[in-house]
Parts: C-alpha cells; structure tokens; sequence
C-alpha cells in the first residue's frame, strides 16, 4: 500500500515536473463545460469550438482540449483527465456547480496548471488564478432600468424566475432593487419558470389567470420569453406592452433589430463569454504577461440601434 | 359454500357491503382528492372555478395525460418505460425537422402537417416496437432498455438541435397552431384528444380480450403462459399503445410552442408514472384502471396551477407541496392488501 502511495506520488512529480517543462515551449489549453442540454449551454459549446479554431489559427504552437459534461461529477473526472492524459498546463472551466468543482480544481492547480474560472466562481477563490464573468446584478438592473423608463414610472409587473440558483437571486435582488425605487411600479409576483419554455408558458398562463392588468412581464431570459408570448397570444390579452427576456439569443436580438411592439430591448449574458475567457487566457500564457485576477463582461442592452452588433446567425443559440 | 344459517348469512352480506363500500372508497379515494382540491383551490383564488382556468389546466394536462394512458397498459402488464419523455422530444425535433425539410418542395402547408403528423404516430411505434422486442425477445429488464433509450432518445435531440432549439418553419407552424390553441365546441383540441384517447384505452382495457389478457399477465405471467396466452405479443403491442400515445402527446405539443429543445419532455416519465400510480394502478402491474389515471394526471397539474395562483408560500416550496399532495392521495387509494 505505502509503496503504491509512493509511486503514485513519485509519478505525480513527475507529470509536475513534465508540466512545468512543456510550458516553456508550448500552450495545452483544457476547455471544460457543460454539455449543451439547453439553449445558453449550447452557445457556450459553439463558442468555445470556434475559439479553438480561432486561436489554434493566431498561435501556431497552442493546443486547444475542448471537453463537454453531464453533470458536475463528470466534469470533475474530466478535469483530472485532462492533466493526466492530454497533458495540459492551461484549464479554462465553467463549472457545473460552484462548491462541488473547487477541490477538483484546486488538485489541478497545485499540479502546476493555470486555471481561468468562468461564470460562476469557485468557493475558495484560491482554487483559481483567474476569473471571467457576466455581470448578474447588472443583468437584472439593466432590464429594470428599460422597464422603468419604458413604462414612465408606473405599472405592475410579473417575473419568471429561472432554476434557484446563486445567478438567479442576483440577478432578481438587483431587479427588485430598481423597482422599489419607483414607487408607482409594483412586483405582483415572481415564480420560477426554470429557464424552460414549457414551464413559463404555465406559469405566465396561470399569471394571465390570476392578474386582470399586467403592465410588463420580465422573463429574465430568451426561452422562457418564448413561452410567456405564446401564453399572452392564446390569452388574446392586449395589456401587456413590454416582454424582456434575456442573454441575446438570435431570435429575440432579431426581434429587437425588426421593430418587434412588445419585445423592445434584449440584455447580453453571452455565451460567448467563454470565447472572452479562452482569449484572454491564451494571450497572457504565450506572451507570459499577468491576467486580471477578475474580468467582469458587463450586461449590457440591446436596443433597435446596437442590435445588429449583438446579432450571430451561426449560433445555435 | 356450505349453506349457511339465517343469521350468519346476514351478517357475512353486511360484511361484503362494507367490503364493497371500502374498496369503492379506495377507487373514488384520487377522485375526492381532487374535488377537496378543487375546493381549496377555489377558496384560495376564486378564478380557480372559471372556465378558462379549468380549461388551461386540461389542455396542458392532455401530453401527460394521454402518455399515462398509454403506461396504464405497460404498467399493468408489469413492465414500466423511463423513456417516454425523451421519446416525446426526439419525436418532436424528428417531427419540425421533417416538416422544414418537406416545406420547401411540397406546395400545400396542410400536406406537409398531415405527414409530419403521420411520421410522428408511426416513429412513436417504432420506438415502442423496438423496447417491446429488446424487452420481451432480448429477455432485458424494461427498466434497463428504457434507461437506455431515456439517454439516447435526448442525446440524438440535443445532438439534431446542436444544443439549441429545433424550430417549426413559419409558414407550417401558422397551419399546424390551430391543432394546439383552436376549440371544438368551446373546448380545446388536446381536451377531445385526450378524452377519445382515454374513452378507447379504457374500452381496449376492460372490454376486449387483449385487455383482460394485459391484466392476466400483470398479476400472474407464469399462469397466462400455461393458458396458452401470447405473452410476448401482448406485451409487445403495450410498449407499442404506449410509443403511439407518445406520438399523439407529441403531435398536440409541437404546435404550442413549435418548437423543441433539449429540455422538451423532461420528467414527463415521472409525472406519466406518478399520475398511473396516484390513480390506483398497482406499480407491481396485475390491476388499474383508465379512469384513475385520468383523474391522476389532472389532479398532478391542478397542484402546480393552484400554486401559480396563490402567493401563501415560498416559491421553493413548490415541489415540497407537491410531493405532500401526491402521498396523501395514494394512502386514501392504497391497495386491498
């Protein structure tokens, strides 16, 4: 047993050491996300593929791994292949979950790997050298921010919620923040419709039912805007004026480049912000310079004017 | 029976009605739930009661609904399918992709809805056909072949939808929205789907010879073999009702949203299963009964509806109420042990 041990930890040097030597010469880049089993995830797995492409093309002696997981148990098996089979020096991750990836990835970081966390952040900050984000807050703050001046200051509104979620209390704490400060705009209520357009349309049908006069609805994201205005056409209800969804997917950009009357603005939380993180990344391991321990990509909205900037019709999301 | 005197006689006829009572309390027991539901629902929000609520919660009780019919039969006959919610999304992404794709050489829009629906039904078959032949000719446990179809059914949609959604051509989905959203004598499309399909499968169950053969091999498999039943065939043709009922599900769904993703049909194995299960089928098959997986199914999505509708508690309560609901209805039906 103890024998075992000492091999193993002898081996593990060595790939320590092995690691520390490929660096001098040449970039491994591990990219692990979650596999595309919605439409956001899908975006990330698009982006982080053309990225590869892209930056194999800029940096001739970078390898880019790009690996999808199922689950956050998965994912943490996965890492620990990437140092060990493909070698790599470089993690970039969007963890499944925060608090069950920091000890996988903090054992990766110890083994001498640069590690770029994106999107949700580890519990123990240490476990990463670098961090990329969407702003939540902001995404919230932005859409009430419309709503508000769209509405003059008055009117009730309804909220679908996504999955319960660290990302979805900031981002409805800092909605809900704007809005108490316009006193003529009321929150009837906020149900989670779990970023799902099947449940929104459930429960933006039930919200129909129990709400005669219903000013605005945030859908706080694409999908399930999808569903709260095939629930509002079959109600044949006319008092609705706005519909925000969220995270500048193609079809709602599109509908905010025509003109849409209901769906006036889009807030960005772009998947692509791991195409932000693949590059940053990359451009600090080759050139050998430091990376801002945090980048925050700002929510920003997506108006008529700016929408075509916003707009990737390649994008399956 | 021996002739037995006057009195005890009297007395055993007492025992039988109150057998009889019991056991009919135990039928009706999801029922009652769902009227004290109902009644509780309408205390909390009196737009529970109007028409046009009642009427939306039918509607989107008609894809579970008529899957669970469809698992009625599976389960009955002792087996169970975990895959009926991935089913209904491969089917769904198969369907639009088809439909997109024919749209553009065939002239009429109506054609091209009639075909996708008909490629529904049958593929819906096929996946049935093909869990029933692994299942009863490959001699594999239904659970294991449905798990296994449970990830490749969503597998091959998420793959066919590159992570995204799968979405049905304008032009097709303005033709194709009418069977989700249009009404027959004031009530909606999926409603009389669901009612036609319950009304057959409780007429194929209790009043045909297959039917009482599906029961025969639930409750003693060994014994239907020595009676000369056609074991594998019937068990066969209940995957198949089940793949179908899918195929219908799925026909009603694509037109609400026309689309599909890969979040399309999740869970719907559980809430099918539970609803079977609420309304008195015995998960260990042998028995059940149409009616009461109809009620099951309501009684499911009545639940969320009366809590989209109230603001008592906290939103991530929801399941908790849920699952509170579903234990206590399932004690009034428990089985005559």
């Amino acid at each position: 047993m103890k024998s075992i041990v000492r091999k193993l930890l002898v081996s593990g040097a060595l790939v320590a050491s092995s690691v520390a030597f490929a660096q001098a010469d040449k970039v491994v880049m591990g990219v692990s996300i979650p596999a595309a089993t919605h439409g956001w995830a899908g975006g990330v797995v698009y982006w982080a593929n053309r990225t590869k492409g892209e930056l194999e093309k800029q940096y001739p002696g970078i390898k880019v791994v790009v690996k999808t997981a199922g689950s956050a148990a998965e994912q943490a098996n996965q890492i620990q292949d990437l140092q060990t089979v493909n070698k790599i020096n470089t993690l970039v991750i969007l963890p499944f979950e925060s608090a069950p990836l920091t000890q996988p990835v903090a054992q990766i970081k110890s083994k001498g790997v640069f590690v770029t966390v994106v999107d949700r952040g580890l519990t123990d900050a240490a476990a990463q050298d670098a961090y990329v984000a969407g702003d939540n807050p902001g995404f919230g703050k932005v859409a009430a921010e419309f709503m508000a001046k769209e509405l003059g200051g008055k009117g009730d509104i309804v909220i679908l919620r996504g999955i319960p979620t660290v990302i979805d209390n900031q981002r409805v704490d800092a909605f809900n923040e704007v809005i108490k400060s316009h006193p003529g705009m009321k929150v009837l209520d906020a149900k989670h419709g779990n970023w799902n357009r099947d449940d929104a349309f459930k429960v933006m049908q039930d919200y129909l039912t129990r709400f005669k006069k219903i000013d605005a609805v945030w859908a706080s994201d694409d999908d399930m805007a999808v569903g709260v205005q095939k629930a509002i056409e079959q109600a044949k209800r006319t008092d609705i004026k706005l519909v925000i969804g969220g995270a500048g997917a193609k079809g709602y950009v599109k509908k905010v480049m025509d003109g849409d009357p209901i769906v006036k603005a889009n807030v960005t939380y772009s998947p692509s912000m791991i195409a932000d993180a693949m590059k940053l990344t990359a451009e600090a391991r080759v050139k050998g310079t430091s990376m801002p321990a945090t980048t925050i990509i700002p929510s920003i909205l997506i108006t008529k004017e700016n929408a075509a900037k916003y707009y990737f019709p390649d994008s399956p999301f | 029976m021996p002739p037995a005197p006057t009195t005890t006689a009297e007395s055993s006829r007492a025992g039988d009605f109150a057998r009889v009572l019991s056991r009919r309390i135990h039928e009706v027991g999801p029922l009652i739930g769902l009227v004290l539901l109902g009644i509780a629902g309408t205390y909390l929000n009196p737009d529970f009661a109007t028409v046009d609520n009642i009427l939306n919660v039918l509607t989107r009780t008609a894809f579970i609904g008529i899957i669970a019919i469809g698992m009625t039969f599976v389960i009955i006959s002792g087996g169970i399918d975990l895959s009926v919610g991935s089913m209904a999304a491969l089917i769904a992404g198969s369907m639009i992709l088809l439909m997109n794709a024919i749209a553009e050489s065939i002239a009429s829009p109506v054609l091209v809805v009639v075909i996708g629906i008909v490629f529904a039904l049958v593929l819906g078959a096929l996946f049935g056909l093909a869990h029933g032949l692994l299942i009863t000719k490959g001699r594999i446990e239904p659970f294991i072949v449905t798990l296994g179809t449970l990830g490749i059914f969503r597998a091959y949609l998420t793959y066919f939808a590159n992570g995204g959604a799968i979405t049905l051509d304008n032009e097709v989905s303005d033709v194709y929205s009418p069977v989700y959203y249009s009404s027959l004598l004031g009530v909606p499309i999926p409603i009389w789907v669901f009612l036609v399909t319950a009304l057959v499968g409780g007429l194929v169950l209790n009043r045909t010879k297959y039917g009482r053969y599906v029961q025969a091999i639930g409750s003693n498999e060994q014994v239907a073999r020595y009676a000369a039943v056609e074991v594998d065939r019937i068990k066969i043709a209940t995957y198949v009702i089940l793949g179908i009922c899918v195929g219908v599900a799925t026909v009603l769904y694509v037109p609400r949203l026309g689309s599909a993703s890969p979040t399309t049909g999740l869970l719907w194995e559980l809430e099918a299963i539970a609803s079977v299960i609420v309304g008195g089928t015995a998960l260990k098959g042998g028995e059940g009964r149409i009616a009461g997986t109809v009620i099951g199914a309501i009684l499911l999505s009545v639940i969320s509806n009366i809590l989209n509708l109230t603001s008592i508690i906290s939103v991530y309560l929801n399941a908790a109420v849920q699952g509170v609901v579903i234990i206590i209805v399932a004690f009034m039906q428990r089985s005559r042990r």
